[in-house]
């Protein structure tokens, strides 16, 4: 087992060069150097490979470079004693030689960042299109749906109202209560300052039913739900499912994704209504044990001072956020081409994006809803 | 009952792969029950089964991503069921695996994926890297435009290629190949089998190769091992096969579909 060494006889013109020892892959860069500092410039050269003990295709490209620079330089190289075995292996990398190497791509600079600009702009204008047309042709699939009932697939419906809904129930609960114990504490912090700590129920009825319980429970279902249905029919996708859909005659839109777009309509009024419900109870108990208002006191108090618009307010914008929510997931699960990093990388833009969206619904939902004056 | 193994030449060979006793099972399901087998230096052993024969259980039994009930293992005379880790990756660097669907690295180019075996295991310059990886890849017989493709830009074809070519990048003294020509058309199909007989000559690779395709076995395979009644049943050079008294092998070897494969052949 010797590592291999190069050695140089020179003479004017004519060099011999001999090549010892294990010529492999794995001992290629410790040799490299030796191999680049063999001089051109002569015309005739012998390589002996002679005392090459093994030698593979990493060996064979080194002998074939420096052959080909010496060639390059002038020299006409010849190869002697090498075993039979090595010459069939170095003429079989000799052929495949690439003529010259592939570069990566330097994208450095004003025009290619010029480039980059100009097709990062072109397709997000497109892919805004693609969302867009996608959007209504959910919309129109779900009309017509509702027009003919009977072409509904209900046990996809079902099966995703378990799984997008019943089974968020108790983390949409827990966040709720914690949101409302969160205010209750808070509030009365400052609250007591003034002496008005039984104000404390409006802070809590008014920020939890208008705002934050319909909210908080569509980015948990966005992160949920949006983010397993992407991945899902984003896999469905990769695997050429969604093709074969079209080859049966099966709209895809109709049979994946307004079952999907359906499940989060009917349960997220259910699963806000949950978290404004266990909002208010955390709220209550938080100011019974910090400020001593009892259950009773609260729920007169958010009788007399509560209306009801706030309630339905924050359950108004419901279907709005799972509408969004599930266009935005099954528009990205479309979006996925080719292999399973396209679909990680979908389901975070999926996540982000109905996040997103949800909250500047909220935000339009505030300016109109302040516009009417309720 | 199994058949003697013909000795070829009086050399003594060396067995790269020793498979002893093996059992696989998967709950109440025996895949494998006492399987034996030994891999020679230099050969191309084809292996074959009917479905659910657990021809692929073997291959990945073999380089350890499925743990044997029982039996032991020694590849390149390494155990690598019962060795330490450090046995274990000296002769995972000896390997390489090309897998059915190629099972390349989406998030990379196909250079990239070449040379990620030799980033991990060899310490090269990057030009250095490029370069040995862009010969692997016009040694498999791809272009070098594929070098910048992504996996998912490739045909079926294709990235069977590039997958021997990942496997072939660190110069390996054996390769596994899953199902090689699987999916392919037949002239794809027997351009990759041309592809690994003369690889496997040049570089006096051992091939072990899961395959159905009798072309494929016909036209480079040294010998075939059948697995059937969960053990090697028969193994021996291809024309051994049709005197085996066994009734898949009988259908498989003396099939129209096997005559067609020897003639094509024959005429070569």
């Amino acid at each position: 087992m010797a590592e291999p060494s190069l050695t140089i006889e020179q003479s004017s013109n004519s060099a011999m060069i001999r090549i010892l020892g294990e010529l492999l892959t794995r001992h290629v860069g410790d040799v490299q150097t030796a191999f680049d500092r063999v001089p051109t410039g002569m015309t005739d050269v012998e390589l002996d490979l002679a005392g090459v003990e093994s030698f593979d295709t990493g060996g064979a490209w080194l002998i074939a470079n420096m052959q080909r620079r010496l060639e390059a330089g002038g020299a006409t190289v010849r190869i002697t004693g090498a075993k039979p075995a090595h010459a069939a292996l170095l003429d079989t990398v000799e052929q495949h030689l690439p003529e010259k190497l592939e570069d990566d791509e330097d994208a450095r600079g004003f025009v290619p960042a010029l480039i980059a600009l100009g097709k990062y702009t072109v397709s997000g204008w497109r892919s805004f299109l693609s969302a867009l047309a996608f959007f209504g042709e959910t919309l129109v699939a779900l009309v017509l749906t509702l027009l003919q009932p009977w072409r509904l697939r209900r046990a996809a419906l079902f099966s995703q109202m378990e799984s997008a809904g019943l089974k968020a129930v108790p983390i949409v609960a827990l966040m709720g209560f914690l949101i409302g114990v969160v205010l209750a504490f808070q509030g009365a912090a400052q609250l007591k300052q003034f002496g008005a700590e039984v104000f404390v129920v409006e802070l809590i009825a008014i920020s939890v039913l208008r705002e934050l319980g319909i909210l908080l429970t569509a980015i948990i279902v966005a992160g949920r739900s949006g983010s397993a249905f992407t991945a899902s029919v984003g896999s469905m996708k990769v695997q050429e499912e969604i093709d074969a859909m079209r080859t049966i005659g099966l709209n895809p839109i109709e049979a994946l994704v307004v079952p999907r777009v359906l499940a989060l309509i009917i349960m997220m009024p259910i699963l806000g209504f949950i978290a404004n419900m266990a909002g208010l109870f955390g709220g209550a108990l938080m100011s019974w044990i910090d400020l001593g208002v009892t259950p009773g006191m609260f729920i007169t108090r958010l009788k007399e001072t509560t209306d009801v618009w706030n309630l339905l307010i924050g359950m108004i914008k419901a279907p709005f956020f799972a509408l969004m929510i599930g266009v935005v997931a099954c528009w990205q699960a479309m979006q996925v081409r080719g292999s399973a990093e396209s679909v990680g990388q979908h389901t975070t833009a999926s996540v982000v994006q109905s996040i997103f969206m949800v909250i500047a619904i909220d935000a339009m939902f505030s300016v109109f809803f302040s516009e009417l004056g309720v | 009952m199994q058949m003697p193994v013909p000795q070829t030449g009086t050399a003594a060979r060396e067995a790269v792969i020793e498979v002893r006793g093996l059992r696989n099972q998967f709950g109440p399901q025996v895949v494998h029950d006492d399987l034996n087998l030994d891999v020679w230096r230099g050969e191309v052993l084809g292996i074959v089964g009917g479905s659910g024969t657990g021809k692929s259980v073997l291959l990945r039994t073999i380089v350890g991503l499925n743990a044997p009930a029982a039996g032991s293992i020694k590849v390149l005379g390494v155990d690598v069921v019962n060795g330490t880790d450090e046995d274990r990756q000296s002769v995972e660097k000896r390997w390489g695996v090309a897998f059915q669907d190629g099972a390349l690295f989406s998030s990379l180019s196909v250079l990239q994926n070449v040379e990620a075996p030799m980033r991990e295991h060899l310490k090269l310059s990057e030009h250095l890297m490029s370069a040995l990886g862009q010969l692997k890849i016009s040694l498999v017989g791809l272009q070098p435009l594929a070098c910048g493709k992504m996996p998912s830009e490739l045909s079926g074809g294709m990235r069977k290629r590039a997958a021997l070519a990942r496997a072939l990048a660190l110069d390996p003294e054996i390769v596994f190949l899953d199902e090689p020509t699987a999916g392919l058309d037949p002239i794809g199909a027997a351009a990759y089998d041309e592809l690994i007989g003369e690889l496997q000559h040049a570089l006096g690779l051992t091939v072990f190769m899961v395959t159905h395709d009798l072309d494929s076995l016909y036209a480079i395979c040294d010998r075939v091992a059948v697995l059937a009644e969960k053990r090697v049943y028969a193994e021996g050079p291809i024309e051994m096969m049709p005197e085996v008294d066994h009734p898949w092998i009988q259908e498989y070897f003396t099939g129209p579909r096997a005559r067609a494969a020897q003639n094509k052949t024959k005429e070569r």
